[in-house]
């Protein structure tokens, strides 16, 4: 494998709330340009988080207490405000989770969907609205200018998630994370969405972190998966040989715990209790 | 290619936010009976000279005392009567809403102002700065304020100045409990995490994000408090610690009225009515524009 663009080295986090557990424990990870990385884990397994670490927007309540986010080889966390400033937002973009919140209400989409452009590229206005047709028309939205003057409510979800893509996209960042892009929407636009990644994906060489808790998903857009479980990296490896072949009895459990559409009369089969159990306190040593 | 992607562009009439929004307020029933009447207040008492039928201030003991049209002995032209000093009532009631709604909007804006201010920082900031803000307001608002008012206009000395600075120090705190409430749900929305992505100023976010977010909610609450604003100057008037006795104020018009309320009952029924009429008019209006600006509400 070539040097990874991104590389998460034994990161650990804690929440300044409380005494809970750690939110991230030793995690490390490896991207490499122009793949897609599937982040995969339970709600609470700190997916979230690295997703917000790498765009340098963790909340104040969460402490990093070790490790490094090393991108292009250079550490984030110890890199000057003035150079993280191009690299948060500008070559690391985010696809956000919910089409319906991450869209200001009360401004029009020309004005979000510029506001990179115009901020970090210094273009006029005239400048920006241009690339911001060409970016709508790439996203396969239809009669551009009239979604640009629209505000984010005349839109539908499918049709946000592609504003949103675009605005991702305006900067060609060189890595894209997308927090469950896919989890507000119904499945028959989820499956748009997820071929629309995938072509922009190609089409710019961009490397994506793509965070999810759906396997399905995973499947049927990631390279490599990662899965975690309460802040922990439990296994990682090329998503066919994941899940064609897991090692870990979690990563199976997972696998089982999926609907299957084919046999709707097999009982659901959660992850099992002693599992979850064993694996808590096998995580609970590390990162401390 | 098989995207069914643009095809559903949703059929509205046009993407123009604002006049969507302004045909919502229209239709809400109660957006037009509360501004309708505020409207025509407004217009009485910018043009009281020439729509009051005498000087609001000429005594004519002769004529002291007369019932209002209708009743058993009314002067013609006195429609609502006199006082006990032969003043015209109507013509006081009309010249009267000009210090109400000067008052009412002013210290309104100037409380909505405050506390928009600092609910904003409370909100955004979190932390010490909210601490301090949210205690101040918990003080604020143990005091009573009727109470509170008279003793800071005794304090400040009598007039419309001291009045309005009275209302708008009291109640700059039920915009600020709503404006931090507003603004840190605001703050959660993953557009404000975007903007901070992309790198915009904190303070910049604050102010071109979410602040425009946070007015909807904060034009039915000024609607509101310009009717508390009302009854709060005709209390001061009431108590005599508003403008002068020779300006005539609805509150005053109460005060002189009530002394001869068995003989003359229409000089304090009149300015009472007036009142009542206002602050539900402003109520209502509030009511509606959050009816109308609710987006939850409205569905």
């Amino acid at each position: 494998m070539t040097a990874p663009i991104l590389s998460v080295r034994r990161l650990s986090a804690v929440s300044e709330l409380g005494n809970a557990d750690p939110i991230l424990r030793n995690v490390s990870l490896d991207l490499a340009a122009s793949e897609t990385l599937g982040l995969v884990g339970e709600s609470g397994a700190g997916k979230s988080t690295i997703a917000k670490a790498l765009l340098g927007v963790l909340p104040r309540t969460v402490r990093i207490t070790q490790g490094e986010i090393l991108f292009e080889g250079r550490d984030l966390r110890t890199l000057p405000r003035r150079e993280t400033r191009a690299i948060f937002g500008d070559a690391i973009a985010l696809v956000p989770q919910d089409p319906m919140t991450a869209l200001n209400p009360g401004r029009r989409i020309e004005a979000q969907l510029t506001d990179g452009l115009r901020l970090r590229r210094g273009m006029s206005a005239h400048a920006a609205h241009k690339r911001a047709l060409e970016l709508l028309a790439e996203v396969h939205i239809r009669d551009p200018e009239r979604v640009l003057r629209a505000y984010p409510h005349q839109l539908s979800g499918g049709m946000r998630q592609r504003v949103l893509i675009a605005a991702a996209f305006a900067l060609e960042p060189k890595i894209i994370v997308a927090d469950e892009p896919t989890t507000a929407l119904d499945v028959t636009v989820q499956k748009q969405i997820l071929r629309l990644m995938r072509q922009m994906q190609k089409a710019h060489r961009t490397a994506v972190i793509f965070v999810t808790h759906d396997l399905g998903v995973v499947a049927q857009i990631c390279d490599r998966v990662t899965l975690m479980f309460a802040g922990a990296v439990i296994e990682s490896g090329a998503t066919a040989d994941i899940l064609s072949a897991p090692r870990h009895a979690y990563t199976r459990a997972l696998i089982a715990a999926g609907p299957r559409y084919d046999r709707p009369e097999a009982a659901l089969k959660p992850v099992p209790e002693d599992l979850v159990t064993r694996l808590r306190l096998e995580v609970a040593g590390v990162g401390r | 290619m098989t995207d069914a992607s643009a095809s559903s562009f949703p059929a509205t009439s046009g993407p123009n936010l604002a006049s969507r929004r302004l045909r919502a307020l229209l239709v809400e029933p109660k957006v037009m009976i509360g501004g309708g009447f505020i409207l025509a207040l407004i217009v009485v008492a910018l043009f009281a000279p020439w729509i009051a039928p005498r000087n609001p201030l000429d005594q004519d003991l002769i004529l002291a005392s007369l019932p209002p049209a209708g009743l058993a002995s009314a002067e013609p032209g006195y429609y609502f009567g006199t006082d006990d000093l032969g003043r015209d009532v109507l013509s006081r009631l009309i010249f009267g809403a000009r210090i109400a709604l000067i008052v009412a909007f002013i210290a309104a804006s100037l409380a909505a102002l405050a506390g928009t201010a600092l609910g904003l920082l409370a909100g955004w900031y979190r932390g010490w700065v909210d601490g301090v803000i949210s205690r101040l307001v918990d003080i604020w608002m143990a005091f009573p304020p009727v109470l509170l008012s008279i003793l800071l206009v005794a304090v400040l000395g009598a007039g419309v100045g001291s009045v309005i600075a009275a209302i708008a120090i009291i109640d700059w705190t039920r915009f600020c409990r709503v404006v931090r409430a507003e603004t840190m749900a605001q703050a959660e929305a993953d557009y404000v995490t975007a903007a901070h992505a992309i790198g915009f100023p904190p303070f910049h976010i604050l102010m071109r994000e979410i602040l425009p977010n946070v007015v909807p909610a904060l034009l039915a609450l000024v609607s509101l408090e310009m009717g508390i604003a009302v009854i709060v100057e005709a209390i001061l008037s009431f108590v005599g610690l508003s403008v002068s006795s020779d300006t005539p104020t609805w509150g005053g018009m109460i005060a002189e009225g009530r002394q001869f309320i068995h003989q003359t009952w229409w000089v304090f029924a009149a300015p009472l009515a007036a009142l009542f009429a206002t602050v539900l008019a402003f109520n209502q209006l509030g009511d509606g524009l959050r009816r109308a600006l609710d987006p939850v509400l409205r569905r």
